[in-house]
């Protein structure tokens, strides 16, 4: 029962980080930048959800009503005056760009929210669903419910739209995509633009099921990159099944092992399939190879 | 030729002047001399803080404890009647950093001495540095065993070491309880694990069993696993190595599984004041328990001066004093006093008297060192959250008032009164 219990636990769990990778993938399969500031941005919306559910008593998930265009706009601030301007090295100097923007980000929030913890309350986050012996806490079914819609959502308009065929013409091949007239530039705005949006919502959700300060993005980011890597680097699918994949290894061996060994275990299952697959589960081979 | 002679004469004139605004300057100064009082030149001190990464949010309190106690010291005459300058450098966080850090400090800032940086991973790196050029390294906030073992004589901690700061806890429990498992969950740090490990060693001998022992990573965000199976134990009591914000984050999780055990005590967290109530809930926090080197009300010397320049210069109540300030500023105190003894600011002589059996006064109490460095006169606490007030509860018979224990822990949600 606890093994099942686990399992639960890390597909919901999963879930959520698989959001908030979805984002760094992206961004990564068009732009050819690994956003090392997803872990201070998802950091930044939760503390913009903590503010205005402290200061104005509304719920978190409404909350992101406000946040989600917000950090959109900042997405598309940085790409617009940070990384268009860049016109040499681009992989380096964006990589240097996004820590740099890391380290403002937790700057910032250590000065206007001090180094204390604070947390995410709402009324129902400490409920629980309960099924014979099984429990599901109430928030991570919430937040796998609506990282699941967020997951579909951006997969049609990834597959189902013009602007998703821009997309994906601009991952696979960004100089054919500008030469057929697809504005690669508008396009890599708006992923961007995109990416930090979906860590405003994966923000909420870790600053409800966590206790957080300025300096968390650390151990999010480790984990969101190993989840971009194991699914494939541009692949938004492939993070979500290595997300819960990862999670699930991690909580199983947690409750019949020993939570040190999680990580281990994961990290060896990781080295294998990169070893037999080097471009992730579900990344394309030299898809950006020209 | 008129040139020259009214140049000789402007010259002339020049030198006059000169001459005279020198024998003035000369006459100004030679007067001012014996009576001017020369500033002492100051006694200065590094200190590495962790003002970002994973121990920010200590690393801070640790800051806010050096500065009062700077303070509090250059109010009371500073150290050889010389005042006190603390210089800080952030290290992330990072081991590799705080080495850097003390090299600066010793190599080319040259200060006087150095106080330990926050935590048992820190301070390891950090007394190697100062032992390497014959710097003591006096701290408060890095007293796991693995600081003492290496056989270092220039580290002193002036808390509670590790080893024994559940014991206490775990010696009450033996005393008015039947053996019965017990859940055990720590993170792999070597401060907090040693906690947990040598309580449990205590209470195995007393014949308690464990009805699960998980030992987690440090770098863990979910806790749920941990959690869960801790609750699918069943165990009437939980002991926590946890640090913030990881045992809030356990709690929630026992929340929601409805798992409430009669007794919870975390090995830190629960002492982070406002942190604690704002991250659980005030609602959620009765009869927890945590074990702590300092009582906020404590006569010790310093301790009233300490708490109340400490709400004058950062705000709050006594209740939202983390316990890394005292804990700083006892360090202060400890080499104020050894210093002042010693008469010099040479760290050889200063850690021969350290070693001398000497006894020390601190706002956590007595202070006397044991050949390994750690504080042999210190008397761990053990606090409980009692309707909204963080209070003292062991040890039995001690030095302090404390305040009757509860041993059973209501629902989650009902503290009386809140």
């Amino acid at each position: 029962m606890l093994v099942l219990q686990a399992i639960i636990e890390g597909v919901l769990v999963g879930g959520f980080y698989a959001l908030m990778a979805a984002g760094l993938t992206l961004v990564f399969g068009v732009m050819d930048i690994v956003n090392f500031a997803i872990g201070a941005l998802i950091v930044l919306g939760a503390y913009l959800s903590y503010s205005i559910t402290t200061h104005f008593h509304i719920d978190p998930f409404v909350s992101l009503i406000f946040t989600t265009p917000l950090m959109t706009a900042l997405g598309m601030f940085i790409y617009v005056f940070l990384i268009k301007p860049i016109k040499t090295n681009k992989v380096v100097m964006s990589l240097l760009t996004m820590f740099a923007v890391a380290t403002l980000i937790e700057g910032i929030l250590d000065i206007c929210y001090n180094s204390g913890f604070v947390q995410i309350h709402a009324s129902y986050i400490n409920n629980s669903l309960r099924i014979g012996k099984l429990n599901f806490p109430l928030i991570y079914v919430l937040s796998f419910l609506l990282s699941a819609f967020l997951l579909s959502c951006l997969y049609l308009v990834t597959y189902r739209t013009k602007f998703g065929r821009s997309l994906r013409a601009s991952m696979q091949n960004p100089v054919a995509a500008r030469l057929v007239g697809i504005d690669t530039d508008r396009v890599s705005m708006i992923t961007l633009g995109i990416g930090i949006g979906l860590a405003a919502i994966g923000g909420m959700i870790f600053g409800t099921t966590n206790a957080f300060n300025a300096s968390s993005s650390y151990d999010i980011i480790s984990r969101l990159l190993v989840i971009v890597i194991l699914g494939g680097f541009g692949s938004v699918g492939g993070a979500l099944v290595a997300a819960i994949f990862m999670l699930v290894i991690q909580d199983v061996v947690a409750v019949v092992w020993s939570p040190v060994w999680g990580s281990t275990a994961f990290y060896m299952i990781l080295m294998l399939v990169l070893l037999v697959r080097p471009q992730g589960l579900f990344g394309k081979k030299g898809v950006r190879a020209q | 030729m008129h040139i020259s002679r009214f140049g000789s004469v402007a010259s002339r004139h020049k030198v006059q002047l000169g001459a005279a605004l020198s024998a003035v300057a000369l006459a100004v100064t030679g007067l001012a001399v014996p009576n001017a009082t020369a500033a002492p030149k100051p006694i200065t001190i590094g200190i590495s803080v962790s003002l970002s990464g994973d121990f920010s949010g200590d690393g801070k309190a640790t800051q806010q404890g050096y500065k009062i106690w700077a303070t509090w010291q250059n109010a009371h005459g500073g150290i050889l009647g010389r005042p006190v300058v603390l210089k800080f450098l952030s290290d992330a966080s990072s081991p590799t950093q705080v080495v850097t850090n003390y090299q600066k400090f010793i190599t080319s800032d040259k200060v006087d001495f150095v106080l330990g940086p926050y935590s048992t991973k820190l301070t390891k790196p950090a007394s190697d540095i100062a032992n390497r050029y014959h710097y003591v390294m006096l701290e408060g906030i890095g007293g796991g065993p693995s600081v003492f073992s290496r056989g270092l004589k220039n580290v002193f901690d002036v808390s509670a070491s590790a080893t024994y700061q559940l014991v206490t806890y775990a010696k009450w429990l033996a005393a008015t309880q039947k053996p019965q498992p017990i859940a055990y969950a720590t993170m792999d740090d070597p401060f907090i694990q040693p906690m947990v490990d040598f309580a449990k060693a205590y209470l195995d001998k007393k014949g308690f069993t464990d009805a699960v022992y998980k030992v987690y990573p440090a770098e863990t965000t979910d806790f749920s696993p941990i959690a869960s199976a801790v609750a699918a134990s069943g165990a009437k009591i939980a002991i926590l190595g946890t640090m913030p914000p990881d045992g809030y984050s356990m709690i929630q999780n026992f929340i929601q599984a409805k798992y409430n055990p009669e007794q919870l005590i975390l090995a830190s967290g629960p002492d982070q004041g406002a942190d604690f109530t704002k991250s659980v809930g005030i609602t959620n926090t009765e009869g927890i328990m945590v074990p702590n080197t300092w009582i906020p009300t404590s006569n010790y010397p310093g301790n009233k001066d300490m708490v109340a320049l400490y709400i004058k210069t950062y705000g709050g109540d006594i209740n939202a004093i983390n316990a890394d300030v005292p804990e700083a500023f006892a360090a202060g105190q400890v080499l104020a006093q050894a210093v002042n003894k010693v008469g010099s600011t040479s760290n050889v002589k200063l850690q021969a008297y350290l070693h001398s059996g000497a006894k020390f006064t601190s706002v956590q109490g007595p202070v006397q060192f044991a050949p390994d460095g750690e504080n042999s006169g210190a008397a761990p606490y053990v606090f409980q959250w009692q309707k909204g007030q963080y209070v003292p509860v062991l040890p039995l018979g001690g030095p302090d008032k404390v305040s009757p224990i509860e041993t059973l822990r209501p629902a989650w949600g009902t503290t009386p009164g809140m």
